[in-house]
């Protein structure tokens, strides 16, 4: 659905196989390496806060389907599978998630900052996130590079106080900004229901165009962001997305996820609508890949998960000659107090 | 910008410069020299700046450059952070730094650790500005001091500038400067005209980030301040100089990093150390020299304990007789260093 627009993305989209086998390979490895996170944090290999993907996959790969490599995204803490898209390997993300010097951030960051060209976290405090997304957009107008930015939020994060501001700013200066709400139904425990006065998320920018997408079809995602960002490029100034998507894991690693939802929500979600699974069963029926050849993909994802979290597992800690190190960008050499007046630090900058 | 001429010593004409056009020249400077510079807060560019320190930028430099931003602190700082990570050299003011707390979470979560967490991927190119501190008349929810607040949080570096070469070297260097840099000016210091050398009016004229300066030589005693206080212990100085006192004055300069060593090699000279703030006690600048002081190789040369000259440990009161004495005067750091020396 659409609010205050006149056009919207197109009824038909077409799928070429390429395609279809490519968006099939990105969803099914965020799933994998996501299981495969929640089985070494089990095994209390990874600790601190993991916050998986795992049902969401169709939005991560359906808008780098939509928009360009050049272009920008930021999103919150449920960050792994954009890291991925965005072109980081599954293995450096699950050695940033066992903490070692491997990691994408050499263990400085952990789950929830991981960043890339382009690709701006993983950022813990929720809702910050917008207003550094509309920051993005304001650089690229200002740079006049043609790019936008995608700053993503949860149903959560929708009621802070920081968007609403940002969205006045946004539109007030036309900032190529494309605003995705990724409503996975609950913030934390709380339902949407319990936690907004309105739940059309798409329709909470106001005076910012919204537009509700069905968030487990990669092809209504893509299409959509296309739509968004075809919006944006053309100086219309921001726009709004609603993803309506599920996570079958709990808000993080410590939450069972059971006890403000059933056991038959989630399964219901998983039998009926898993992206996936809608996505293989659309290529099978079109006979645009076999069931033979999928299963092999799937063969290849599960070895590359499988040796990335090998990695993750034996790669050495980061040094503690690291500890201080990067405070600062292009700086001179600070000394660092350490935790008691003898322990003089030395801090490097990066370069 | 406006300049008084002050007096002729042979051939020589002394420039005189505000603190506000001293701002105003090193923004000016930066803008020109750096097309990713710009500024971007409540009513710096039609207005002028709401004290006046961005006059003349929007007419010279556009709507692009320089940016009126509703009343939204925490949105107009995400979007500042967010232009420092993508390419672009932001001056964010805040109208004092009073509502930066509205926005405090962007300045420590978003801009200061951002670094740090992306092992060095991440720069932030950021400058916060804007006046810190008590004014006149305008009571507690407009008069804190952020210093000890700001420059408690590794990853970030914060400036505190007492005269106009201050203001204008070290405000370009933050602005040069890679990473997120805390400004914190004094708005009764605006209105204040100061010396500037030749060097000083150069446009390449930058100061370190990180060094104190000695405004005053001296052997008895040690005075370390920051901002307008600075200005207050040299007209100390001046009084207890006629009383065969000698203090040594340390501009700070910088809170963060500080200057320590300078300090140290000025007590283990004096022997005595006063500091002198407007800020509250608890937690404060003066707080932190104390516990630096004792661990180093400063303490041994202490003939007394460190004494703190501090904002008095209230919310900032109104009226007149009662601001007056909420801040350190010059009769209480006089006192204060008459108690240090034991005389």
């Amino acid at each position: 659905s659409l609010l205050f627009s006149d056009e919207g993305p197109a009824d038909t989209a077409v799928l070429t196989r390429d395609q279809g086998l490519s968006y099939y390979r990105c969803m099914q490895t965020i799933r994998r390496m996501e299981l495969k996170a929640d089985q070494l944090y089990k095994q209390k290999i990874i600790r601190g806060f993991c916050h998986l993907y795992d049902g969401q996959e169709a939005c991560a790969a359906g808008i780098e389907a939509g928009i360009e490599r050049t272009d920008h995204v930021i999103t919150a803490y449920r960050a792994h599978a954009f890291t991925y898209t965005r072109g980081v390997s599954v293995r450096e993300i699950l050695a940033e998630l066992t903490g070692r010097q491997g990691g994408v951030a050499k263990g400085k960051g952990g789950s929830m900052h991981m960043y890339a060209p382009h690709f701006y976290g993983g950022n813990g405090i929720v809702g910050a996130q917008v207003p550094l997304g509309a920051g993005i957009a304001l650089a690229c107008q200002y740079q006049g590079n043609g790019q936008i930015c995608v700053a993503l939020y949860g149903d959560g994060a929708a009621n802070q106080g920081q968007l609403f501001e940002t969205y006045n700013m946004a539109a007030l200066w036309k900032l190529p900004c494309v605003f995705v709400c990724e409503n996975n139904r609950y913030g934390m425990g709380t339902s949407v229901e319990r936690a907004a006065a309105s739940t059309d998320y798409y329709k909470r920018g106001d005076f910012i165009p919204g537009l509700r997408v069905d968030g487990m079809d990669v092809l209504c995602v893509r299409e959509a962001t296309k739509f968004a960002a075809d919006h944006c490029r053309s100086g219309k100034g921001p726009i709004l997305m609603e993803l309506q998507t599920y996570r079958y894991h709990g808000h993080s690693m410590s939450d069972p996820g059971v006890s403000y939802r059933t056991r038959e929500e989630v399964q219901e979600v998983r039998s009926k609508n898993d992206p996936i699974s809608l996505l293989k069963e659309r290529m099978l029926s079109n006979n645009m890949a076999s069931a033979e050849e999928l299963k092999e993909i799937d063969g290849e994802i599960r070895k590359e998960v499988d040796d990335a979290a090998q990695f993750a597992t034996s790669d050495p800690e980061p040094p503690l000659d690291d500890l201080c190190k990067y405070i600062y960008h292009n700086s001179p050499p600070v000394q660092v107090r350490g935790t008691n007046p003898w322990a003089k630090l030395q801090s490097v900058s990066s370069s | 910008m406006s300049f008084l001429r002050g007096s002729f010593i042979d051939a020589l004409v002394v420039l005189q410069m505000m603190v506000r056009d001293a701002l105003n020249q090193a923004m000016d400077e930066e803008l020109e020299r750096d097309e990713r510079v710009f500024l971007l807060g409540e009513e710096v560019a039609q207005y002028d700046g709401a004290y006046k320190v961005s006059r003349g930028l929007w007419k010279k430099y556009g709507d692009q450059r320089i940016i009126d931003t509703p009343i939204s602190e925490m949105g107009f700082t995400g979007i500042a952070v967010g232009a420092a990570f993508a390419g672009l050299r932001p001056i964010c003011e805040f109208m004092t730094f009073n509502f930066s707390m509205q926005a405090i979470d962007q300045v420590i979560n978003s801009a200061a650790k951002t670094c740090y967490m992306s092992a060095g991927f991440q720069a932030v190119p950021i400058v916060f500005r804007g006046p810190n501190g008590s004014s006149a008349g305008v009571a507690a929810q407009h008069s804190q001091c952020f210093a000890a607040w700001y420059a408690h949080c590794p990853g970030l570096k914060v400036v505190s500038p007492w005269n106009s070469e201050d203001a204008k070297g070290l405000l370009k260097a933050a602005i040069r400067d890679d990473n997120p840099v805390v400004f914190m000016e004094n708005e009764l210091m605006y209105g204040v005209p100061f010396e500037m050398s030749e060097e000083a009016l150069s446009k390449d004229f930058v100061l370190p980030i990180g060094k104190a300066k000695i405004e005053r030589p001296g052997n008895h005693v040690t005075l370390v301040s920051h901002s307008r206080c600075v200005g207050h212990c040299l007209d100390a100085a001046a009084v207890l100089a006629k009383e065969g006192i000698e203090c040594e004055v340390i501009n700070l300069r910088s809170i963060r990093p500080m200057d320590t060593d300078a300090i140290e090699a000025s007590v283990m000279k004096t022997n005595h150390l006063v500091t002198v703030e407007g800020g509250w006690p608890q937690f404060g600048v003066g707080a932190e020299i104390c516990a630096k002081i004792m661990e180093g190789p400063a303490f041994n040369y202490l003939d007394a304990p460190v004494t703190r000259v501090t904002g008095v440990d209230i919310p900032m009161p109104y009226a007149k007789i009662l601001e007056d004495n909420s801040v350190p005067q010059i009769k209480d750091i006089i006192f204060s260093i008459k108690k240090t020396l034991n005389v």
